[in-house]
């Protein structure tokens, strides 16, 4: 395999580095970079680690690095998860307020301790913390409970003090979405797959609309919603398809839609094969949604989206 | 009336679908199949996620109907906690 870390790949032109990567010879990892300057969204780093995570590290790699950000790469903690050595010397920061380095989680409890820690380590404000927090439970258990993956899920996030921005990226490199929706739906290809990935209802648990006592088909369709509402990049890359939610006009009022296909969005279907799931997820701070406004909304398109196909009574919830 | 304080078994992120659902199989189930009333206190609680409301009460509803939300109270929610259980209890009866 190689993978090369261009001058620049966030969301929003980060096809040229997903067309680039080379799947071929799974058994050894060669890791090149721009000899300039590296800036790259988390997701980038993410799946740099998980592909040099399920090799041995003397068959991982990587170029001498020039560029003058090559240090940013060190601490993310790289060359640490993977095992390899690096002449990078840098000065260790506290990472609070910054970043959330490279790391693997493989088990719920790990999760759980993971998601407690981290609320600190990015000083924000609860309403900002809410969505992140939200964000990184579902996709982390999408990977424990659907992916299979040896190496369990690999993720890093960094916050932009210029943008008052967050970036996250969770990667697996487990059996991929087509796989896991094809174990109850008709799916026609890898991008297909994403569709009804997305879709609210659909899982690959189960046929019934609703999902099984355990999974109910929502969770990446509330990830992407929390996207639009904030009008920020989402993308999920597997197989060989890539699905992008673009980001929508400031002024322009949201209103989420059942069919990812029908959100501002780019797709294709031609990307080298990637083995599991990719979900990159950038957000703002500053006009963050309310996070209640937000699931009201998510709350009503969802509702309408499965009362579409099912019809029965209602009952409210009882508060007290 | 049995009250669950879910702080305690799941933390102030409510998020461990695997505790929800065994509080779901081990307290909340069987109660509702006496026809007993449950309360879930989630006082302390600063959120929670679809996927842990969903296991925490999905399969009762979808077990014993609609009805089973006449015995089953949600106490001391916030507004994000009570807007995923709104969600959850729609689509479950959608």
């Amino acid at each position: 395999m190689k993978i090369h870390l261009p001058n620049s790949a966030f969301l929003g032109n980060i096809d040229p580095f997903l067309k680039s990567f080379n799947a071929s010879s799974p058994n050894i990892l060669k890791i090149t970079a721009n000899d300039k300057w590296i800036s790259i969204h988390p997701v980038v780093l993410a799946m740099v680690a998980s592909l040099g995570l399920a090799l041995k590290p003397k068959n991982i790699e990587c170029q001498h690095l020039e560029a003058r950000s090559k240090h940013y790469l060190k601490r993310m903690g790289l060359f640490d998860m993977l095992s390899i050595a690096s002449d990078i010397q840098i000065t260790e920061h506290e990472p609070a307020g910054r970043f959330i380095p490279l790391t693997q989680i493989t088990d719920s409890s790990k999760l759980t301790d993971f998601i407690t820690e981290m609320v600190p380590l990015l000083h924000l404000e609860p309403n900002q913390v809410e969505p992140i927090r939200y964000i990184i439970s579902e996709l982390t258990r999408n990977v424990f409970e659907h992916a299979y993956s040896k190496t369990g899920a690999i993720l890093c996030a960094q916050y932009y003090k210029k943008s008052n921005s967050i970036k996250i990226g969770i990667v697996d490199r487990g059996v991929g979405i087509k796989q896991t929706i094809s174990e109850s739906h008709r799916v026609n290809g890898d991008l297909d797959a994403l569709r009804l990935a997305l879709t609210p209802g659909i899982t690959g648990k189960t046929q019934r609309i609703g999902g099984t006592d355990y999974n109910a088909g929502a969770g990446l369709f509330f990830i992407k919603s929390i996207a639009e509402v904030n009008k920020d990049f989402f993308m999920i890359y597997s197989g060989k398809a890539m699905y992008k939610l673009l980001k929508e006009d400031s002024k322009k009022r949201i209103i989420l839609k059942a069919n990812p296909f029908k959100d501002k969005h780019s797709s294709r279907e031609d990307l080298p094969y990637w083995q599991g799931t990719v979900v990159g997820v950038d957000m703002k701070l500053d006009n963050t949604t309310e996070f209640s406004t937000l699931l009201k909304a998510v709350r009503e398109i969802y509702s309408r989206s499965i009362k579409e196909r099912r019809e029965e009574h209602y009952k409210k919830a009882q508060f007290i | 009336m049995k009250t669950i304080r879910l702080k305690k078994l799941v933390g102030a992120f409510a998020e461990d679908k695997d505790k929800a659902r065994d509080i779901r199989i081990k307290t909340i189930t069987p109660l509702v199949k006496k026809k007993k009333e449950i309360t879930l206190d989630f006082l302390g609680v600063e959120g929670t996620t679809q996927s842990f409301i969903h296991a925490l009460i999905s399969e009762t509803i979808r077990d014993k109907g609609p009805e089973a939300l006449d015995l089953i109270f949600f106490r001391n929610c916030n507004e994000n906690v009570k807007n995923v259980i709104n969600i959850v209890v729609e689509y479950m009866q959608a």
